[in-house]
């Protein structure tokens, strides 16, 4: 069934408040750090202070005589395992890289990188003992930045890794681990048809996805091998298949618990801290609690890739898009798994191209492992397209939102990554766009607009839920993805819908992974979407027994009950006269109609739909001081049908926020020995409510056919366009193109400089 | 060596705990007072998650030590709704979606109601500034100021903003 007309919903589409608000409003929710077990151990990591060196020895002695240090563990904790891919969290991963990232094997490979471990009686005595741990290091040349690690002579970080991609198979290691193309067409071809070409270079810093809840969990291991694990992730079940694999542990002695979960972002797709905590648990055989210090999420977990990103346009004078090339390289971090993939595929998708050649190349480099942030690579490749769409457009002398008029991505194109779309809705946000009274609003001096557009996949994947109708006519929900931001309120309204009750009646629990089928993660933007038609789906098997036992109680067949607004009806005159029977009476009779009334349904998700959105976004240069203030951000995007529209909006508005941090001030600072040099908020500076404007979100709803209420995935997509939309409002405030993130003080005033020369003699 | 002995309010209710010398007073709310909705982003003063109203102003308890507790009044998170009853801005903040997550929620409700304690008719610039020390990976703060204008609005009496259903 589908409930795609809008109309007739009645709890789809309104903003009630999420059943888990009141507990994170007095402080009662349960996050990563909030548990704790009787007897437990306080665990802390030791991390290398170098980016790249050979570990000769590892003495813990010293740490061990210290009183209250019940265990300490090194990889020889860990089982070596053998190189293997994973298809657990989001994005590429081999587990035996993620078990030398939890704990290093042989070499570290950059500042922060976890050596060994130790669980004591307090956290101060751990912090003691951790420091006490003596590692004799080789120190080895290093690499930071990428195109420097791409280079003949760099320091290779892994012998064994030999650049994928390229015929013959090299001979030499390499630092790059992959290269992949994409072609439609043929550029060649195109580039001689344009009238007018265009070649740029941008780069973009890794910036870390910075959730404000330091990793930390809680586990258990008992002396029969049964484990217990209580972590912020976001999925339960991918924190048991990893540890299981890096533990060598069978699944099914695994109990993973959700807690809330305090920001992801993608960045808690994978693990850190619960293989080294179950095996110092093991070995001490008590409880061990690890809570990160924010200088420890800094240098050891995330970050997001950046890059380099080439670009070239060809166009005819009129504005259509003949050829378009990209290269990207994207630093992967110490172990191969860049989301370059995406960043391809992201870069010119929003655009009907007839002659398209992309490469990518996935980089290591003496950096912490990249983990995926908000659309994985696609913010990289898309500042490079979309500031160069911009630029194509100044020298077209066409209005920037009509040169993508002319390009836009339809319904029946072939995108230059392979899919022909069908069902978008990337006009749909032009037009929005175009109408919006943003567009018309006055700049002042030193003010400018820019617009920028953005593409996101979004997943669909596998999925269980249950939904169990309670002997007081209320039901329950159960489902297994860790709520970042509001899905319980989706899961109980899309349940609510379908069963004609109240939402307040329906309640949605995230359940561990022992008391729930299994979820895939929550990530991709998938929950709300391949979660969400797991529900309907089983409220929909719920309601078809419902009508079963109405017919049973009428003595009628169940093809002769309706289901209307939580009660069962006799379907028409022919099928008898009765009073129509509550979902609350039949489930008060359910014991004598055929026992309790639940269904579960466990799915793989197809057809999620593509995501598209246009920002517009005005800033106001401070020519002093070179700092970008955001003025006005509208953020139009194709949400399919919003479930809960407020959290729609917060999606929105988070992903912009975001984005405007990655444009205007995050990166990490490395010194000359490859150390990170700002690990902290203080340096590292995030977006503060006095650095934004409101963002209007503006929700264009196509909905997609493939889910049962029309839903597209929507985190994701927010924080695609906004790098390229300051820049393109910079260029139009100062007329000076801004192409490396990121755009902060400094280079802006370097930039004002040189259009400036008397005032810089002055100075 | 041996613990000291601080005896202070907390809350509205006397609290006597023992601590370290070194120990924070988030360390000291929650391991040792198990008050654990204050919480720790940063541990530097750097994110406002650990917010606390002491004496009348918000600090941050990572930047405090226990023992300064000593004959002050301490208010965390689990001390702002008045049995079940909401304070308004926690009510505002379920109405106007304004968590995501819900982690920087505690200190911001914190701070937020310091600072109407102080103002009650902030502007949005004034509530940006006062809240800026409390950061949201989440948000965008877009909702977060909404909500707390709103409860400002209800404390002075006003109808408020409604929340479109
Ligand atoms: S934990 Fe105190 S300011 Fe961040
Ligand atoms: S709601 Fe997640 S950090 Fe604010």
């Amino acid at each position: 069934m589908t409930y795609l007309d809008k109309a007739s919903l009645k709890v789809v589409g309104t903003r009630p408040i999420r059943p888990d608000g009141v507990d994170k409003v007095i402080g009662r929710a349960a996050f990563g750090a909030d548990m704790v077990l009787p007897g437990m151990l306080w665990g802390k990591v030791a991390r290398s202070p170098h980016a790249h060196a050979r570990i000769k020895s590892i003495n813990i002695d010293k740490a061990l005589a210290v009183p209250g240090v019940k265990a300490i563990v090194t990889s020889a904790d860990l089982p070596a395992i053998p190189s293997e891919e994973a298809f657990v969290g989001e994005g590429p991963m081999n587990f035996r890289d993620l078990s030398s990232n939890c704990m290093a094997r042989g070499k570290v490979l950059y500042d922060g990188h976890a050596v060994a471990a130790v669980a004591a009686t307090s956290p101060a005595i751990a912090e003691e003992a951790a420091a006490l741990i003596e590692v004799e290091y080789e120190v080895l040349p290093h690499v930071i930045d990428v195109e420097d690690a791409m280079k003949p002579d760099a320091p290779v970080l892994h012998d064994d890794l030999f650049t994928q991609g390229i015929d013959p198979k090299p001979a030499k290691a390499s630092n790059i681990a992959k290269r992949i193309t994409f072609t439609k067409g043929d550029f060649a071809q195109g580039w001689k048809e344009a009238e007018v070409t265009i070649e740029r270079r941008y780069t973009t810093q890794p910036v870390h996805q910075a959730y404000i809840e330091p990793h930390a969990c809680l586990v258990s291991v008992g002396a029969d091998g049964q484990c217990t694990i209580f972590s912020s992730s976001q999925g339960q079940f991918m924190v048991r298949a990893y540890c299981a694999k890096l533990l060598g542990i069978d699944i099914a002695n695994i109990r993973a618990t959700p807690a809330e979960i305090g920001g992801g972002f993608g960045g808690k797709t994978l693990v850190y801290l619960e293989p080294v905590a179950l095996a110092l648990s093991k070995k001490a055989g008590k409880p061990v609690k690890i809570v990160m210090s924010r200088e420890e999420v800094f240098r050891g977990t995330g970050p997001a890739a950046g890059g380099v990103i080439e670009v070239k346009y060809g166009a005819k004078k009129d504005g259509r898009l003949v050829a378009a090339e990209l290269v990207v390289k994207l630093q992967a971090g110490a172990f191969p798994g860049s989301p370059v993939g995406p960043a391809c595929m992201c870069g010119f998708a929003m655009y009907d191209i007839p002659h398209v050649n992309i490469v990518g190349y996935d980089v290591v480099s003496n950096r912490p492992k990249v983990a995926a942030y908000r659309a994985p690579g696609a913010p990289n490749s898309t500042f490079g397209t979309e500031s160069c769409l911009d630029e194509l457009a100044i020298e077209l002398k066409i209005d920037p939102l009509k040169l993508r008029e002319i390009n836009a991505a339809k319904e029946g194109t072939k995108a230059a990554h392979g899919p022909t779309w069908a069902n978008i809705g990337y006009t749909q946000t032009l037009d929005a766009a175009k109408a919006h009274p943003h567009m018309k609003i006055a700049l002042g001096p030193n003010q400018g607009r820019g617009i920028a557009s953005g593409f996101w996949f979004n997943i669909g994947g596998e999925s269980a839920a249950s939904v169990y109708v309670n002997e007081d006519g209320t039901a329950t929900v159960v489902e297994g993805n860790p709520d970042v931001g509001g899905s319980r309120a989706s899961m109980a309204m899309m349940a609510a819908e379908v069963l004609g009750i109240a939402y307040e009646r329906v309640r949605a629990v995230v359940a561990d992974t022992s008391s729930t089928g299994y979820c895939f993660l929550t990530g991709g933007s998938r929950v709300t979407f391949a979660t969400g038609m797991a529900v309907t789906q089983a409220a929909e098997k719920v309601v078809v027994e419902l009508k079963k036992r109405a017919a049973m109680i009428w003595d009628i067949s169940p093809d002769a009950v309706d289901w209307k607004d939580g009660k069962a009806y006799p379907a028409g005159p022919n099928a008898g006269s009765f009073e129509p029977l509550s979902l609350g009476e039949i489930a008060l009779k359910a014991g004598r109609t055929g026992g309790p009334i639940s269904a579960e349904v466990s799915i793989n998700a197809q057809g999620a739909g593509a995501g598209f959105a246009t920002h517009i976004c005005d800033v106001e240069i401070d020519r002093e001081t070179g700092h970008v203030k955001v003025l006005r951000y509208t953020a139009v995007q194709d949400v399919g049908r919003a479930i809960h529209p407020s959290y729609v909006e917060g999606q929105i508005q988070g992903g912009v926020t975001q984005g405007i941090g990655w444009a205007l001030n995050e990166e990490y600072v490395y010194d000359k020995h490859g150390r990170l040099d700002n690990a902290g908020f203080l340096d590292y500076r995030i977006p503060v409510a006095s650095d934004m404007p409101m963002i209007e979100a503006v929700m264009v709803e196509v909905p997609n056919p493939r889910h049962p209420f029309g839903a597209r995935g929507v985190g994701e997509v927010p924080i695609v366009p906004p790098m390229a939309a300051v820049a393109n409002a910079i260029a139009d405030a100062i007329g000076t193109r801004m192409r490396d993130l990121p755009m902060s003080p400094p280079k802006l005033r370097a930039a004002l400089d040189l259009q400036d020369p008397p005032r810089l003699a002055a100075e | 060596m041996s613990k000291h002995h601080v005896t202070t309010n907390i809350n509205g209710e006397p609290v006597e705990f023992l601590c370290e010398a070194q120990q924070t007073m988030l360390d000291v709310l929650r391991d040792e007072l198990h008050l654990t909705g204050s919480k720790e982003g940063c541990g530097s003063g750097d994110c406002g998650a650990c917010s606390v109203i002491l004496d009348g102003k918000v600090v941050c308890s990572c930047l405090m030590l226990g023992v300064e507790a000593e004959g002050r009044k301490v208010i965390t998170i689990e001390g702002i709704a008045q049995g079940d009853k909401l304070h308004p801005v926690q009510q505002k903040f379920l109405e106007h979606a304004a968590l995501q997550c819900g982690f920087c929620t505690p200190g911001l409700i914190v701070a937020a109601k310091a600072l109407l304690d102080e103002n009650l008719n902030p502007t949005e610039e004034e509530t940006r500034y006062w809240l800026a020390g409390n950061l949201c990976r989440c948000t965008g703060y877009d909702k977060v100021i909404r909500a707390v204008l709103d409860a400002a609005a209800v404390m002075r009496g006003e109808p408020g903003a409604s929340v479109s259903t």
